[in-house]
This record gives C-alpha cells, structure tokens and sequence, in this order.
C-alpha cells in the first residue's frame, strides 16, 4: 500500500465554470494522467490548510483524461474550493464508495431523478445510461430546481431533451412569469413515468426530504424497494472506514454506500436523528 | 527441565528481574501507577512504580482507590486509561505540505516515531479489546499504517484479574477475568508475604524467548525460578472460579442487538438523555470507541500547512454536522447512537460487538449511568410490546 490511504493525491485545476450564482465546476487534471471512477462514486477535495470535503464525481466515466466535480459553495471549505483557479493545487482522496447500480440496470427501464445538487452525482450515471442507449429499455429524467436560475447543466439539459429516445421532465419549485415550464414538486413528475414498474430500476438523488417522496411515489407506481437507489449523505472526514462519522445503522456510509438499494435501508430510513 | 517449561513461578521478589529483560530487549515500559489518585497506565522507569498494595473500589459514577495492606500488585482492576491511547494516540500529526511560490505543494506523510513496548499488566477484557481495534483499524481494506506499526511493536504482559469491580462484566460478553490469547506472557498473581509468587505463562514465541532470557538472568538463583507445580496450577484456576464467581451476570447482554434493533424508536432515550450530560467521558474511557476527527492547521505565513487527527466522540454536536446542521441535534439521538453502535451495529460493521465489558463508561460517566441498567430497561420494553402484541 505504501503511502497511508488518508494522504491526498495533488492534482491542477484546468477549468472552472460558474455554473450558477453558487454552484461551480472543477475540472482537475488527474496526477496519473487518467482518474478511473464508477458513476455514483465520490472523492474527498482538500484545500490547502482549510479542510476536505466529500464531493461526487460528476464528469463522464468514459473520459477519465479529465476529473469533474459540481460543487455548491455552502460553507468553509466548498467557499474555498469555489475560489480555485486555472493552475492551483487541489488534495483529491478517492474514488471512494458504491455507485449506482449501472450493471442491475441493463435491460431495464430506468429512472432518473435528481433534485438540486443531486443532478452532479446522478450525471455520470445519465451520460453512461445515453451513452450506452441500447442497453437500456425506456429512460426516464426527473429533474427539479428551487428556481430556472438554479438550474445545474441547462445546455446538457436540452440536449438530453432534444433526443427521442429519453423523457426528460423538469420542474421547479417558484419561477418568474417568463419561465413555461412546470412549477412544482419533483414528485408530481413521477406519474408521467411510464415505465413497467417490475422491470425498472430508479436512481434517485437530493436531500433526503425528496428521496422519501419520490419513494413513496415510485411505490405507488408499484417499483419495489430492491429497484430503488438512492445516495445517502452524512458527515465525512475518511472516507475509508475508519473515522466514524458516516454511520448509518449498522453502515458506513462512505464504505457500504453512498448508493443504497432502498431496501437496504427502509428499517432506519424514516427513523429520525440517526 | 525448566529450560522447556511452558509455565513457570517466580517469586515475587524477582519480578523486576522480568522487567530488566524486557528492558534489555529494549522495550519501553508502560504500565500501571498511582496518579491523581486513579491507577493509570503511563511510562514505568521499574517495580517500585507499580501499585503495590493499592486496591479499586468502582461503581456508577464512582471510582476511589484504597489502600488493601498487602505487598500485591495487580490488586486494582482497570482505571480510566486505556492502551487505545498508545496504540492509537489522541493525536496525531497525519501529514504536512509547504506551498512554494507557485502556489504548488505535495503532501509529507509525517514522520511517525513508534518504538517498541511493553504493555506491562494488560486484563482479559483490554487484550479483546485491543483485538477489536485490530479489527476496526488493521482488518479494513484501508489498514492503518501507524497502527499496524505500533501493534507490531508492541509487547502484552497481561494478568488475570483477581479482584474484579462491581462494574466489571466481561463474562457477559464473551469474556473473562483470566486472559486466554494473544498475549506474549499472561502472569497470574499469587499469595502474599513470603508466598507472594507469579505463575508466567507464554502465549508467543516473544513471550517464550522473555522467558528463556529470563531463566539465564536468574539462573545463578535455581530456587527463585521453578517449573509451576501442580499445587500452583490448581490456585490459579481457583483464583480464575473465585473472580468469575465475584462478577455480576448481565443476561441481556446476550440479547443486546435484537434489544437495540427494537428500540430505535423507544421513549425510553429521553429519560436517558435527561441524565446524561452529553460530556462524552464514556467514549474517551472506552477502550474501543474509534471514532477520530480531523484539524487543519497553518503557520502564520499561510505557506505550511498540516493536518491532524484527533479523537472525537458521538456525543459531540460536530460528529454528526451537515451543512444546514447537525444530524443528531438531542442527547437522545447521541445516547442512542452511542449505545446502539456498541452493542449492535458494531456487530454489522466488524462482525463482534464493540464492548469487552471493562465498566469504564460506567464508572467514569459523573451521571452514573449504567449501560447494563438502561439495557436491562430496554429489554423489559421491548419484551412488554411483544407481549401486548
Ligand atoms: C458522498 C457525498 C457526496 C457529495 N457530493 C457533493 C457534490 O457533488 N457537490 C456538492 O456541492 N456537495 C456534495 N456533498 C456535500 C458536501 O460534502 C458539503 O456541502 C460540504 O462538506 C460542506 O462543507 P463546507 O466546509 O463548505 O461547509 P460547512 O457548513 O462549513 O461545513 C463544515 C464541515 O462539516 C462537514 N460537512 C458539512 N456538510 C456536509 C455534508 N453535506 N456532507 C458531508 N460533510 C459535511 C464537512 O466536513 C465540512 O467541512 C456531498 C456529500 C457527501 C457525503
Ligand atoms: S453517558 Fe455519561 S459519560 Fe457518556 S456522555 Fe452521557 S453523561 Fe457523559
Ligand atoms: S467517512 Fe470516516 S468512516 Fe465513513
């Protein structure tokens, strides 16, 4: 092993984007040339003498020239990380954790539904699921925003509705009058779906108030909890295990997740506080 | 014959000779002495340092040393010093990096000065202890490197409790007063006065080349040294049914997770939580208890930076933050958390439980909280709703 897993990797930024009012890109140039990663999969970003966070890959699985993460600046170190620029040094820990569930979702129908910051880890998931069309039966995106302004990824967003073969149905919670669009909860949405419940596997990603929905909703739609996934999040500081502070039940949400299968966790999912 | 003998006695008198070798094999010594008025585990320079004649008296929320009258040793059982605290320290420099002009820099991983030692007077429940921390910390697809490294360098010389406290209940969770395994020697103390002896048994072959050494250093004294007798065996075997007999059995104990698994949703965490003060002395008294944060820090010129890995504990606000606040925001959820890690989702992450019955969280919690009271409440809870059901 060598190096301790817990000493970060040095990696340049090459591009960033301002992605909305708080939300921007990295685009980091991997040390070893490429950066091997499954969609769902996250990294710890350390900031010189701030702190690190656990941030989602959010790039294209099948470009591992160039490693991506979305990132929201909401507090101490997501503010530093947002004040990077092309050339500065970033500490990347990772991949690290299980990632959505590509294989088991072959020759399915698949739903897609992200709310908020939850498209960036859903995204590698979408490409490969566009990407690798014909292994996929119907696809279904879901996506909601506070407002039009918050939405991630607006020009990819008309691209993947410009196509014919994936639905792809956004909302957002208020809006001006010059936005046509829907207005609404995520959750209103899921009806429209369409697919054969016992044949679709869901992917699901936001905070936690819109997982519990959505999977309310999905089972209405009669998909059973083993076919629904979702990322959980909870305080990181290893990301390997060994510090604690991811627990979930009996979990380590760094370790055994931060994808679960629905089923996995629907004992503890409503309890409150754990 | 005694050059082969797997179990030896030695009289009292000459144990420091035991601890020359194991200094002349060039370990530093740690071990128990009397400090503050607790029995803790520190930097022994020889013998006289031990706790002669100095016994525990241990109950919720209490703990007071005593003076027993007698020339023994290990009299006293454990205090609130753990040997977490040296296998893995409350802090630790984890790496460091200096950014040059050009705003670029590269981790060092620090350098980590582990030099090989000697546990002297580790109990039953401390070496399951330390097994389960090789578990959580060694056994994981990320090992510790710092860790294995000072588990590799470190030397246990345990000894069989004769005298356990009133919250001791290792024989509850699958342990015992008398060490079994994964020892280098395990030492039974015996009698007093003129009769004060110790029966050493090796349990590794380091144990067995310190105890070679040790018949060449005393060889010149045949009497001093002899191969244990039939006679000493069947006293320490009485001394092991005399402790077992002393220690209280915690029955749900064995039912722990099915107890804990039914009680995620109890009211009974809030007449806990009215109690506990959230102070987190229990975590840093476990001997098991993992949970570590990290601190960053700078020099004054912003160009040298590290970081630092400490102990932390679930009762803390900060264990559980999120952006937008923490997860477990009542003492509730963190008594809960707390309990519920230990007893049964411990089991889930590293397939044993998380407790070795030591008492310390009992003894040390100034609540006086008694994890066996509050499972024994929850037990009656839940056996209540199966039965209303
Ligand atoms: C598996 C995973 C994937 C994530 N992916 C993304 C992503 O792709 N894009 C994105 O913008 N955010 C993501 N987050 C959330 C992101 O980690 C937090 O927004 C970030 O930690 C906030 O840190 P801060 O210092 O800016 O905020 P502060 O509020 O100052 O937080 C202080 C500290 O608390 C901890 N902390 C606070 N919030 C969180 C949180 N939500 N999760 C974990 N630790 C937290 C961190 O250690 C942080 O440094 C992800 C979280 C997890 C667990
Ligand atoms: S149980 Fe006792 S020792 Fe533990 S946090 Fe509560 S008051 Fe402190
Ligand atoms: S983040 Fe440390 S154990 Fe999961």
């Amino acid at each position: 092993m060598g190096k301790d897993a817990m000493v970060p990797a040095t990696m340049r930024v090459r591009r960033r984007i301002q992605e909305t009012a708080d939300t921007f890109t990295l685009e980091l140039e991997p040390d070893a040339g490429t950066f091997v990663f499954e969609p769902g999969q996250f990294n710890q970003l350390y900031v010189f003498g701030v702190g690190e966070v656990p941030i989602s890959i959010s790039g294209d699985a099948a470009r591992p020239s160039v490693l991506v993460h979305t990132i929201r600046d909401v507090g101490t170190v997501t503010h530093a990380l947002s004040k990077l620029r092309k050339g500065d040094t970033v500490g990347v820990r990772g991949p690290y954790g299980r990632g959505w569930p590509m294989e088991e979702a072959r020759g399915k129908d698949v739903i897609l539904a992200a709310g908020g910051i939850g498209l960036a880890p859903l995204r590698p998931s979408i490409r490969h699921v566009l990407a690798n069309r014909d292994d996929y039966e119907r696809v279904v995106i879901f996506y909601g925003a506070r407002t039009p302004e918050d939405m991630l990824y607006p020009k990819e967003l008309i691209k993947w509705r410009s196509r014919l073969d994936a639905k792809v149905s956004v909302t957002v919670d208020r809006a001006d009058r010059s936005w046509h669009g829907n207005v609404g909860v995520i959750t209103q949405l899921v009806s429209a779906a369409r697919t054969n419940p016992s044949n679709t596997i869901a992917m699901v990603c936001g905070p936690e108030i819109m997982m519990h929905y959505m999977q309310i909703h999905l089972a209405r739609l009669g998909v059973p909890d083993e076919a629904i996934f979702v990322s959980m999040e909870r305080n990181m500081k290893c990301a390997i295990g060994r510090c604690g502070h991811c627990q979930y039940g009996g979990d380590f949400i760094c370790r055994d997740g931060p994808v679960f299968a629905f089923s996995e966790i629907a004992r503890r999912f409503r309890v409150r506080a754990l | 014959m005694l050059q082969h003998a797997e179990s030896v006695t030695l009289q009292a008198g000459l144990f420091a000779q035991l601890l020359d070798v194991l200094k002349n094999d060039g370990y530093r010594l740690i071990g128990p002495r009397v400090r503050n008025g607790a029995v803790v585990y520190d930097d022994i320079a020889n013998v006289n340092d031990l706790p002669r004649g100095i016994s525990d008296e241990q109950s919720p929320g209490r703990y007071r040393i005593a003076s027993s009258g007698s020339d023994r040793m290990f009299d006293y059982v454990v205090g609130p010093t753990s040997w977490k605290r040296f296998l893995y320290p409350p802090r630790r420099k984890l790496w460091e990096a200096t950014r040059d002009d050009r705003g670029a820099w590269q981790p060092e991983p620090a350098a980590d000065e582990c030099q090989a030692t000697a546990f002297i007077g580790v109990r039953a429940c401390e070496i399951s202890a330390i097994r389960i921390l090789d578990r959580v910390l060694n056994e994981s697809a990320y090992p510790d490197s710092a860790y294995a490294k000072r588990r590799r360098a470190t030397f246990i010389l345990a000894v069989g409790c004769a005298v356990p406290a009133a919250t001791c209940f290792c024989t509850s969770v699958g342990g015992g007063p008398s060490p079994e395994a994964d020892f280098d020697i395990a030492l039974t103390e015996l009698g007093t006065g003129d009769s004060h002896r110790f029966v050493l048994r090796a349990g590794s072959e380091t144990g067995r080349g310190a105890l070679r050494r040790l018949t060449d250093h005393l060889s010149l004294k045949p009497t001093a040294l002899q191969a244990t007798s039939e006679a000493d065996q069947r006293a320490v075997d009485e001394q092991v049914r005399r402790s077992v007999g002393q220690i209280t059995a915690v029955p749900a104990m064995g039912r722990a997770r099915e107890i804990l698994g039914a009680s995620l949703r109890s009211d009974h965490w809030e007449t806990v939580a009215d109690r506990c003060l959230s102070c987190a002395n229990c975590t840093m008294a476990c001997p098991t208890c993992f949970c570590v944060d990290v601190e960053d820090v700078t020099d004054l010129t912003g160009t040298h930076a590290e970081r630092w890995q400490q102990w932390d504990s679930c009762f803390t606000l900060s264990h559980s933050y999120l952006h937008g606040g923490s997860v477990r925001k009542t003492t509730a959820s963190r008594y809960r958390q707390w309990l519920t890690h230990k007893l049964d989702t411990w089991h889930d992450q590293f397939g044993t439980s998380g407790c070795v019955g030591c008492g310390r969280c009992i003894t040390w919690c100034p609540a006086g909280i008694d994890i066996r009271d509050e499972l024994a409440t929850l037990d009656s809870e839940v056996s209540e709703e199966a039965k209303a059901t």
